[in-house]
Formats: C-alpha cells, sequence, structure tokens
C-alpha cells in the first residue's frame, strides 16, 4: 500500500486515489479541425515510458481534487506530486 | 500420562497450575505457558502427524512457526483447521489431533472475533529477542515512537527462559520498561507476516479468550527486522523420523519449558551451536550419547526405528560405521536468518559462505535487518547489532540516540568454522527418502530429478518439487533445496541464489483479512427515507449498487408475476407512485453553469427556461453514451441535474474532473444532493387529480403545468419540488421533499390516492413501464459501445452546438458504419415467452454450425400488462432496417425462438398519455 502525498491533505495510502492517466494531453480546442487520425490518438493513445511519467491523479475518497503527480513506472516512486 | 520428561525446574511455565488436555484421543496434561507440541514432548510424545503423501509418522522439528511436520487440527474449545503443535498454547480442555499434511474447513460457525487496526510509529521493530529489545530500548530511550512486536506470549527470544544470566536480566529489564513507556507499544503473540510499500507492515495478532485475531496495519518510518534465524537440517536417509529435532530447538524446549527432549540423544551437527544445546542437555541431566560433528567427518547415513527413532547408523571419516541406540537425534545444518520481511522490501541479499546462508547485503534507507536476521551470531553480537540498529534508525529520522548499556555476556570462544553442508553424500540413493521438505514429502531425489529434467532455477526446481510451498513457506527447506540443486547443476548456491519471499511469511486465516468487513458490513447498505414504510409494506427488495430499493409490493398470495403485473395496471389505468430517491441528483451553480451543461450533455441546456426541465445525454469523449437523466433549470445559474441511481458517483466524479482539469476557468460548483431529496414518482392517468388534493396551492392544469416543467411549491403542507417528468409514458409528476418529510408527503398522497386505487410501485413495475416506452437504462440496455444514435436518441443530440463531449467522435467512421447495433423492441411469436436476457439473436430458424453469426442480444425482457404479452428489448445489427422482420432466439432447452423486430415505443407511440 503505497502513500500518495496529496497536495491538500499530504500522505495519504494509495487507495483513496484513482488513477487518471496520462498528464498534459488537453482536450483539443477545435476537435472538429482535426483528421479522424488525430482525434483517434487523442481517444485513445497514450505515451508508456519506463521512467518518470507525468500522470493525473485524483484525490477521490479525501478531498476529490486532481493533482498531477511524476511517478517512476520502473519503481512506482512517486517523484513529484503537485496541483 | 505423567510428564515423565518435565524437568523439575526451568522455563517460563507455571507450575503451580495443571492444564488438561486432549491429544489424538488420550487425554495428557500440561501448564500454562506451555505450547501444546512442549506439553507432548514432556509427556514423551514426539509423534504427532502424519507425512501428506507418504504416510509416514511425522514429529517436532523446531519449536516455533518455522515447523514443517507438527500439524495439527484443533476442535476445542474452538476449531482451527490447519496449525502446528509449535504454535498452539495449551490451554484448559484443549482438544487436538495430528492431521496429514492438510487441514479441513469444519463448516461450523466460528466464534473467533477478527478485526484490524492502525498503528503509526516512527521505528516498529520486529522481534524482541536480544537484538530486538536492544533496538527497541535504543529507540525508545530516544523518545521515538516505537512498536515493538513479538510472536511469542512474552518478549525474551532466545533469553525467554534464562534468569539466571546478566543477558537474562536485562532482557527482563528492557522488557518491562518497554512495556511501561508511554510512546511504546509492545505486542505480543503478534507475527509481522509482510513488508508492504512504503513501509506498511501487517501483523497477525492472536488472543486466545475470548479467541480473536487481529490484523495490525502500522505504518512504520523506520523497520528493524530482528526476526532471529532459522536452524536447518541436514538431508539424510531417514532424517524424518519422530524424535529427530534441530538442535537449537530442543534448547528451547529446555529453557522455555523446562522439557527435555529423550533420555539418550545423538547430536548431529555442521557448526558450534549444537554445542550449547548439549552443554545444557548435560547440565539437566540428559545422556548424550554420541556428538557426530561433520567437521570431524562424522555423519549421519540413516536411522531406523517405527514410530519413534532408536537408532542411528553413523559413517566415521575413516569410513567405518556403527550403530548408535538412541530415542533422540538433534541435529543442527546451520542457521538462517529470518530476513523474510527484508526481502520483501526489496532487500538484497547476499550470500555468505562461512554460514551457508543468505544474509541481508545491507541495509535499505528505512530497513534494516539486526541481529540473527542480520547474519550476526552470538549474544554479544546480537546485543551490539541490535543497538547499533536502533541507532542508525534514529539518525535516519534526524534524531540523537544514545548509547543503552548492554549486559555482560560470557566471552565467546574464537569459534571453528562451519562446515556447510546441504545433504549427505549420496543421501539421494539412500535406502530411505532423505527429505529436503517435510511438509512436501519432496526429497534430494526429488530435487536431483528436477535438475535432471532441466530446471535450472531454484524458481524451477520449488514448482517442479513443490519445496518451499507448504505453510511453512520453505523456511527450513528452501535454502537446502538451492543447496543441492547447485551441486547438481555444478554451481555455485551464491549465483543460483533463493526463491523471493513473498507474503504472507506466516499462514493468515481470510477472516482475520477480512476482519469486520463482512456479512451486513462487507459494503454500506444505503437505504431511503421511506425504507421503513416499504419494509413494513412487505417490499421485496432489490439491490440496485449499493441502495436497497422495492423491487414489487406482493400482496398476500401474490407471485412476483401477478405483483408486478398488478403495479403496471394500477399506473396505466389508474395512479401508482414509486419511491425514485436513489436517482442521484446533483445542484449545479454558478455563472457559467449554462455554459458547461452545454459542454457536457449532447442537448442544449443553455436555452432552458427557468422552471422547465430537458431529457439529457452524457457521452464519454468517445461518443458513446455514459449516463442519462433530467436537467431541470432551477435559477438562472441554477440546475438540477438527475442521474441513474447506480451512476451517481460516476457522473459527478466525470463532471468535476472536467471543471478541474480542462475548464478550469469555469465558474460552477457541484453539489451532490442525491440524499438531500426524497423524491416520489407520481404516474397514470390520475396522477393529477392526486396531487391537486395535496398541493392547493398549485394550478395543475395542463396549460398552467405542462409536460417537462417543474414548480415550488407546498405538497400536504412541506414545501416541494413538483416536476412534470415521465418515466412510464404516462400522465407523471416527481414530487421531491427533504428527505425528513419523505414518510408524511408520501402517506398524504397515498391518502389523497385511494379513491383511485392507488398502488405503490417497485422497480420491476418501473422498468416494465419504461420499456413498454423504448426508454433504454444505460447499463442494461447499453454497454459502453453505443451512441445515442444507436439507441435512437437523435432528437437529444444538438445539431446546433458546435462543440461538446462525444461530438467529434460521432464523425468517426465507426460511429457513422452500416451495420452498427441498434436498440429495437422484440415480440416474441409466441407471445407467453419471456426471453431470457441476454440471449443471443440469429438470422436462421436453426442454429447453424459454429461460429454462429450473431446478430445481437437481449437486452431487457418482460412481460406486459398493457399489451397482454411478452416483449424485450435488444440490440440488433441494423436493428431498424429490420423492424418487421423475423428473426430467431437459440434457447437452453435447444429449442429456438422466432421474434419480430419492432420499433422499441411499443406503447402510446404518440405520446397523447404522457402530454394529456
Amino acid at each position: 500500500m503505497q502513500l500518495l502525498t496529496c497536495p491538500w491533505c499530504g500522505d495519504r495510502e494509495e487507495a483513496e486515489f484513482r488513477y487518471g492517466g496520462q498528464a498534459g494531453v488537453p482536450y483539443p480546442a477545435d476537435p472538429r479541425a482535426l483528421s479522424d487520425a488525430e482525434w483517434g490518438r487523442y481517444l485513445f493513445v497514450r505515451d508508456n515510458p519506463a521512467g518518470p511519467f507525468a500522470e493525473r491523479w485524483v484525490h477521490s475518497a479525501g478531498c476529490r481534487r486532481w493533482f498531477t503527480a511524476v511517478r517512476d513506472t520502473v519503481t512506482h516512486e512517486f517523484l513529484r506530486e503537485a496541483p | 500420562m505423567t510428564a515423565a520428561f518435565r524437568l523439575p525446574s526451568g522455563g517460563v511455565i507455571d507450575r503451580s497450575r495443571t492444564t488438561r488436555f486432549t491429544f489424538d484421543g488420550t487425554a495428557y496434561a500440561g501448564h500454562p505457558g506451555d505450547t501444546l507440541a512442549s506439553a507432548l514432548l514432556a509427556c514423551g510424545r514426539h509423534h504427532v502427524a502424519t507425512s501428506i503423501s507418504l504416510g509416514r509418522p511425522r514429529g517436532i522439528l523446531t519449536a516455533g512457526p518455522e515447523e514443517p511436520c507438527a500439524l495439527v487440527r484443533v476442535d476445542a474449545p474452538y476449531a482451527e483447521p490447519m496449525v502446528t503443535a509449535t504454535t498452539v498454547e495449551l490451554r484448559d480442555g484443549l482438544v487436538a489431533a495430528g492431521l496429514a499434511g492438510r487441514g479441513r474447513l469444519t463448516g461450523a460457525p466460528d466464534p473467533a472475533r477478527y478485526d484490524s487496526v492502525h498503528a503509526h510509529c516512527d521505528v516498529l521493530v520486529v522481534g524482541a529477542g536480544p537484538a530486538g529489545l536492544a533496538a527497541a530500548l535504543t529507540a525508545a530511550r530516544a523518545g521515538a515512537r516505537v512498536v515493538l512486536a513479538d510472536d511469542q506470549p512474552r518478549p525474551g527470544g532466545s533469553l525467554l527462559g534464562d534468569d539466571a544470566s546478566p543477558a537474562g536480566r536485562w532482557a527482563a529489564e528492557a522488557a518491562a520498561e518497554l512495556a511501561a513507556l508511554p510512546d511504546v507499544r509492545v505486542l505480543t503473540r503478534t507475527t509481522a507476516f509482510g513488508h508492504y510499500d512504503d513501509n506498511l507492515v501487517l501483523a497477525l495478532q492472536a488472543r486466545q479468550d475470548p479467541p480473536a485475531r487481529r490484523v495490525w496495519r502500522i505504518r512504520a518510518r523506520q523497520v528493524v527486522v530482528a526476526a532471529g534465524a532459522h536452524e536447518r537440517p541436514v538431508a539424510f536417509g531417514g532424517n524424518d523420523r519422530p524424535g529427530i529435532m534441530l538442535a537449537g530447538a530442543a534448547r528451547v524446549y529446555l529453557r522455555r519449558y523446562g522439557v527435555l527432549p529423550g533420555r539418550a540423544i545423538t547430536v548431529f551437527t555442521t557448526n558450534d551451536s549444537a554445542y550449547d544445546t548439549v552443554r545444557d542437555l548435560e547440565r539437566a541431566g540428559a545422556q548424550v550419547v554420541a556428538v557426530l560433528d561433520a567437521r570431524d567427518g562424522d555423519l549421519v547415513t540413516g536411522t531406523s526405528g517405527t514410530e519413534r527413532i532408536t537408532s542411528v547408523r553413523a559413517v566415521a571419516a575413516d569410513g567405518s560405521r556403527r550403530d548408535i541406540e538412541t530415542d533422540t537425534l538433534l541435529v543442527s545444518g546451520g542457521w538462517n536468518p529470518a530476513a523474510q520481511l527484508f526481502s520483501q522490501a526489496r532487500g538484497r541479499l547476499r550470500y555468505d559462505a562461512g554460514l551457508g546462508a543468505f544474509v541481508p547485503a545491507g541495509p535499505l534507507p528505512a530497513v534494516r535487518a539486526a541481529g540473527s536476521a542480520n547474519g550476526v551470531f552470538g549474544l554479544g553480537g546480537c546485543l551490539a547489532d541490535g543497538a547499533g540498529a536502533g541507532t542508525r534508525a534514529l539518525e535516519a529520522l534526524a534524531r540523537s540516540a544514545h548509547p543503552v548499556p548492554l549486559p555482560p555476556v560470557p566471552r565467546e570462544d574464537g569459534p571453528r568454522p562451519a562446515r556447510v553442508l546441504w545433504s549427505v553424500p549420496d543421501a539421494g540413493g539412500a535406502d530411505e527418502p532423505a527429505f529436503v521438505d517435510l511438509a512436501r514429502d519432496a526429497t534430494v531425489a526429488d530435487v536431483l530429478r528436477a535438475a535432471g529434467a532441466g530446471m535450472r532455477s531454484v524458481e524451477h526446481v520449488k514448482r517442479y518439487t513443490t519445496i518451499g510451498t507448504a505453510h511453512d513457506q520453505g523456511k527450513t527447506s528452501g535454502v537446502l533445496a538451492a543447496g543441492i540443486t547447485a551441486g547438481a547443476l555444478g554451481t555455485d548456491i551464491a549465483s543460483l541464489g533463493t526463491t523471493t519471499f513473498r507474503p504472507p511469511q506466516a499462514p493468515v486465516p481470510f477472516a482475520a483479512l477480512a476482519g469486520r468487513d463482512r456479512g451486513p458490513l462487507f459494503d454500506p447498505v444505503r437505504v431511503t427515507a421511506l425504507h421503513s414504510w416499504h419494509v413494513c409494506r412487505g417490499a421485496k427488495f432489490e439491490n440496485v449498487g449499493q441502495w436497497k430499493r422495492p423491487w414489487y409490493y406482493p400482496r398476500p398470495g401474490e407471485d412476483m408475476e401477478t405483483a408486478v403485473l398488478r403495479e403496471c395496471r394500477a399506473v396505466r389505468t389508474g395512479v401508482g407512485l414509486m419511491d425514485g430517491s436513489t436517482l442521484g441528483k446533483i445542484n449545479v451553480q454558478g455563472p457559467d453553469s449554462a455554459e458547461f451543461l452545454d459542454r457536457v450533455y449532447t442537448g442544449m441546456m443553455s436555452t432552458l427556461k427557468t422552471g422547465s426541465a430537458r431529457y439529457g445525454v452524457l457521452c464519454g469523449a468517445d461518443g458513446m453514451v455514459l449516463d442519462d437523466g433530467t436537467v431541470t433549470r432551477t435559477g438562472t445559474d441554477e440546475y438540477l441535474l438527475t442521474t441513474t441511481t447506480g451512476n451517481a458517483a460516476l457522473v459527478l466524479d466525470w463532471l468535476e474532473e472536467w471543471l478541474q482539469t480542462e475548464w478550469t476557468g469555469l465558474r460552477v460548483h457541484l453539489t451532490s444532493v442525491t440524499e438531500h431529496w426524497a423524491t416520489i414518482p407520481l404516474a397514470g392517468p390520475r396522477s393529477r387529480d392526486v396531487l391537486a388534493a395535496v398541493a392547493p396551492d398549485l394550478d395543475v392544469s395542463n396549460e398552467a403545468f405542462g409536460f417537462m416543467t417543474s414548480k415550488e411549491t407546498a405538497v400536504a403542507g412541506v414545501p416541494a419540488r413538483v416536476s412534470r417528468i415521465s418515466f412510464s409514458g404516462e400522465l407523471a409528476y416527481e414530487v421531491s421533499v427533504v428527505a425528513w418529510e419523505a414518510i408524511a408527503v408520501w402517506e398524504a398522497l397515498l391518502k389523497a390516492g385511494v379513491a383511485y386505487g392507488i398502488t405503490p410501485y417497485g422497480t420491476e413495475a418501473m422498468h416494465v413501464l419504461r420499456a413498454e416506452k423504448g426508454y433504454p437504462v444505460i447499463g442494461q440496455d447499453t454497454d459502453g459501445t453505443v451512441t445515442p444514435q444507436d439507441l435512437g436518441l437523435s432528437w437529444a443530440v444538438s445539431k446546433k452546438k458546435p462543440d461538446f463531449v462525444g461530438k467529434r467522435s460521432f464523425a468517426r467512421a465507426d460511429s457513422t458504419r452500416p451495420g452498427r447495433k441498434q436498440l429495437v423492441a422484440l415480440l416474441p411469436a409466441d407471445t407467453g415467452r419471456l426471453l431470457p436476457e441476454g440471449a443471443a439473436l440469429i438470422g436462421t430458424p436453426a442454429v447453424p454450425a459454429p461460429p454462429v453469426p450473431m446478430l445481437g442480444h437481449v437486452t431487457s425482457s418482460y412481460r406486459s400488462a398493457a399489451l397482454d404479452r411478452t416483449f424485450a428489448l435488444a440490440l440488433v445489427r441494423s436493428g431498424r432496417d429490420r423492424i418487421g422482420q423475423t428473426l430467431y432466439v437459440p434457447l437452453d432447452d435447444g429449442s429456438v425462438a422466432p421474434v419480430t423486430v419492432a420499433d422499441p415505443v411499443l406503447y402510446d407511440k404518440e405520446g397523447a398519455r404522457r402530454d394529456g
């Protein structure tokens, strides 16, 4: 049971959190301007690095706020958590 | 049976009291403080169990949880299906019996209580032997919050029962001091069984009266593993006879319980530690008939005896052989540090060729081993190593440590190097099996066979031979197997390594892990404000998520079908009411609420006038339907959303996610008000009459209160929101009041409806009524691959809005391809045939050879009072183009039911009733 540091609540157990996938994938400003392939990439394709990865997490059983965390996907170590 | 092997003094047992127990039907007596094993040994009984596959008699090899052989079943005072005799604390009235390798659950109710506790500390010390006590005392005296966990009834470890020496007295004083310190928690009878991420250690605590098990979830900033070491045997032919015991275990029985293992004792050792046992045995008056030291070339090659060892066959360095008459053979093949927790924490182990054991290679930032668990042997070394580990744990916490005075220990003579011996030569070809894992009846020959079959890794040998997979997790056999494997492969055990240590390192009952989270406490049960009324009325309930919802209200003598048909008929012909309080309700406030809802719903919500409602569909960005409900504008900047019962939390989270992560500039606040409001749908042609009777201030005429509008008024004198919304297709209203007033308003509605035969109806009738109208239930008629267009809900998708979540996906090639599954109704040719939900649809009257081309499946299926027949909803490939066609549903009984595809709206297609 890992500990995550919620930027608002502090250290909490991982069971209080929900994972939200890769961070920094904004909703496209004008989806109509995208080709099917480009829109498909937004919907379905995410990075999957071995190493540090910026991810979205939400403290779903706590303050229910979203934040970004950088996690090493090899060691599972959380390197940084920020609003 | 008399305790002929109990010494007149010594041990930490209470000799003033006698504890009577029964084993395998024979009555015995022991003392409080005994284990079942020590009490049996005191009575001269070694043979307690039978081996799992060969059926050989088995005795007591060890004095602790590492025991591979002495498996017993406890029948009284409360049942435990499979435990080791070495860990069962003796108590009056204990009834136990030996097992043949595996136990059976009794099926009887379990009287034990199970619970769990969370604890947090600066330093967790696992093991209260010399090293653990020194570490805990060092940390505690520096003011750290300390938890000290030990599996025995009292602290002391190897010093338990040693009252005479300065070290023994020091241990007792240290334990007393720790117990008295306010920031120290000493957990006895507590086995730390697993180390998990970020220094979470789980420990199982046992209590006898009343029986209880408690799982401690200890989050520690620093962990010191001072769990001691497990002695390992040597493999030789017939090394499993009762009366064969590890030398260190014999010393424990002697010192802790005042028990001699036998009268004429032979010792076979590879190292110095067994000589401590020899010295203590001789001091206690036992006869040690021979000490066979492998370092001198003396080896045991076999044993004899039926239910207990009677002689040992030995060979000397010069090749001479002799038989030694003996009733007990004590064996020491060296010691394995109990580094399980350290290894689980991903601490690296290295092979120590001198010890013939894997020892911690060095501390982790927050986990360190100490004492013999760290490969340090000898009392003085363990005390110093423990104190050092405590100091370094404090340093890691940026606390200063003061040296703790340690007791003087007798000077340990320059030790003679141990001989690393896994098995005696030719043990694989001995007359009798030479066991490696006694719990699994796995032998040296089995390991050689595994190597011969091509296994090259200890993990493969483990799985091929099952060595190390029993209740004891190979504590006495794992390294032995690795050593023998290395020998067979002609490789080095250091490079071969050990199998991976995984939690739990000791058996844990599932009931303890479940704790209180079982039965009604397994999952929260949510009930509405009207629940007590439903119960009194005899409602049958169905679970919808965590909610209990009234399913139907049977009258005396009614079955479900009759009751549901009656309830449906009442709504279609008179008036019915139901408890809709479980619908998710979300209050939306803020100046950007309208803009926000336009972005997330497929329909246009910003043009809604205050006091108007609209059906709304939520899609994912992929264009698939996520949920549906109504959107009511309750003010300029305020809306009330409803969601399906099961998706209430999901929808709130979904909306929050967009607000927090994408549209952070929108000034919108969301609040769940699901449990604030009790909602009562009132449906049927007479619903207006009922409402008029209880809401005198409300103009209920169609002109003043039209479909999809919402009013605030008093209902039965209670402030209420009344919305003209219909999920049945009938003229209908939803009456929402604060939950406190729910019963009063419900009863007022019932009273007002008496003249019209008002009927409470449950979720089943609700489903039939909505299905007759072709209204889909998200999650039942959809599965995450269904667009609003597939459901025939294009009318609820705005053509005007430039974008909303999901819109772009409607233009994807896959969303527009022909042949998508669409929602249609099915009318079975046999009007009494109720199709099973989930049944597949095919295009031919006979089921063709596989693979059978499937056209879709039944999503909802009911018996309709209004249609006087059965019907179903289904997702069917190109369903709307197939209306009027006959399709076929293969059934479990081998028959095939023909069905006609129909428009999903089977009742009142014009909507005249709803708008009336």
